[in-house]
């Protein structure tokens, strides 16, 4: 396990480093307000196939690179993807055992908490409010999460991330 | 921990200034990632241009020819004017601000936080590039520097909610505020009363109050003004004259430098005959 320990590490790093190109890709205007969180799936569900590997330190940190990425206020997508992998990290056995469709349904509930969280500090400094929009990339970074899980299931196993 | 953490670094950097070190660095970081992203549609432009076939090139090169005529022409009205303008000035001794030395930024084609209006252009720190900088493209203004990385900046642009720049009505100088609304084809005059002199179809050009935009280059031009008896002031909209979602490239104005003329920017123009020697 030692020897493929670095290897598992770049996977991961390069899983998430694909999450942060696929945040900030230009999409077409209707598609905008569609794009999930991408970097919030994959952390999601790193958290909960390696606990032990990726948890609140990971998620802090990929969430200040999107802040910074985004030119957002620096610490609010740490801070809200920190949450996140925390409830994921209590929750995480339970959640493994589900089926896919309650996954992506308690996934929906933490990347709710995601937009909440973010909401708040939204209103804190100020920004006007939001529409019903807002809301969307939650439901669409749902309902792609079985693929989102089968696919990077079988990257894991492939690779043997460990 | 990490909460408190983030919600320290939240605070701070609402207060503004404390952690841009951490945030030039972590922009220096990040930079590889705008790069990847950019890259295909860098291709794809180079690709096209490869690609475009001579008829158009002649096409286009005609066009420009054309442009250009009209262009020198209108410069050889404006090098008198300037010339006016300048002993005018002196008449008046007040100060020669008329053209200022830009640089050209590239835009790069990431997509940034959807709820305010940030572009980010691939010149930097290193460009001497700063906050506050005003960016403008050929048709008027774009916005202003808000967050600067060595080797890319960020640019909010004048439609951001949280964005306001001083204006004037060219036509009589009506002093006003333009601010954002959301919508990239809009801005909103604040504080005009019901009986202003304002038409659709003004033209508004900054102030220079403030001190951060150049004085006289052109921000909108008024789309509607609707005036109701019963608010105090006029609801007066305005759309951009820049080309805010079409932009490809951006010109940042250079400060602490000596103006230069709009005139004698390397183009060879023949003075016109009977130019008034400068004084």
């Amino acid at each position: 396990m030692s020897v493929c320990a670095p290897s598992a590490a770049r996977i991961i790093l390069l899983s998430l480093l694909a999450g942060l190109v696929l945040t900030v890709l230009p999409l077409p205007m209707w598609a905008k307000p569609l794009r999930p969180e991408w970097t919030a799936l994959i952390l999601i569900y790193w958290c909960m196939a390696l606990p032990q590997r990726v948890g609140v330190t990971v998620a802090w940190t990929v969430g200040l690179l999107q802040d910074v990425l985004q030119g957002f206020l620096l610490g609010a997508h740490a801070l809200a993807f920190s949450v996140a992998a925390f409830l994921t990290l209590k929750l995480h056995r339970q959640i493994r055992v589900f089926p896919l469709w309650q996954q992506a349904l308690s996934t929906l509930l933490l990347l709710l908490v995601i937009r909440l969280i973010l909401l708040w500090t939204r209103g804190l400094i100020g920004h006007p409010g939001v529409d019903w929009q807002y809301w969307l990339p939650a439901l669409t970074g749902a309902a792609l999460w079985p693929p989102l899980f089968l696919g990077l299931r079988a990257v894991r196993r492939r690779f043997q991330v460990r | 921990m990490l909460a408190l953490l983030s919600i320290l670094l939240m605070a701070l950097d609402q207060r503004q200034g404390v952690p841009e070190p951490i945030r030039y660095t972590l922009a220096a970081m990040v930079y590889p990632i705008r790069v990847v992203v950019d890259f295909p549609f860098e291709m794809g432009n180079v690709i096209s241009r490869e690609l475009s076939g001579r008829r158009r090139l002649m096409a286009e090169n005609e066009r420009l020819q054309a442009q250009r005529l009209l262009n020198e022409a209108r410069l050889q009205k404006l090098d008198a004017l300037e010339e006016e303008n300048i002993r005018l000035r002196q008449l008046l001794d007040s100060s020669y601000d008329v053209g200022k030395p830009v640089l050209i930024a590239p835009l790069m084609r990431v997509s940034l936080d959807p709820y305010s209006h940030l572009i980010q252009i691939g010149k930097g720190a290193r460009d001497s590039i700063f906050h506050g900088q005003p960016v403008l493209d050929a048709d008027g203004i774009v916005g202003q520097v808000d967050k600067v990385g060595p080797l890319s900046a960020m640019v909010r642009l004048i439609t951001d909610p949280s964005h306001a720049i001083p204006v004037r009505v060219n036509r009589n100088g009506i002093r006003s505020i333009a601010v954002g609304t959301g919508n990239l084809h809009e801005l909103k005059l604040t504080n005009l009363p019901n009986n202003t002199d304002i038409r659709a179809g003004d033209l508004l050009i900054t102030s220079g109050l403030g001190g951060r935009f150049p004085r006289g280059y052109p921000v909108a031009r008024v789309k509607s003004v609707t005036t109701d008896p019963g608010p105090p002031f006029a609801r007066v909209l305005a759309s951009p004259t820049a080309a805010l979602d079409r932009l490809q490239e951006v010109l940042v104005v250079k400060r602490d430098q000596k103006a230069v003329r709009l005139t004698s920017t390397g183009d060879k123009v023949e003075p016109p005959p009977g130019k008034q020697p400068g004084p």
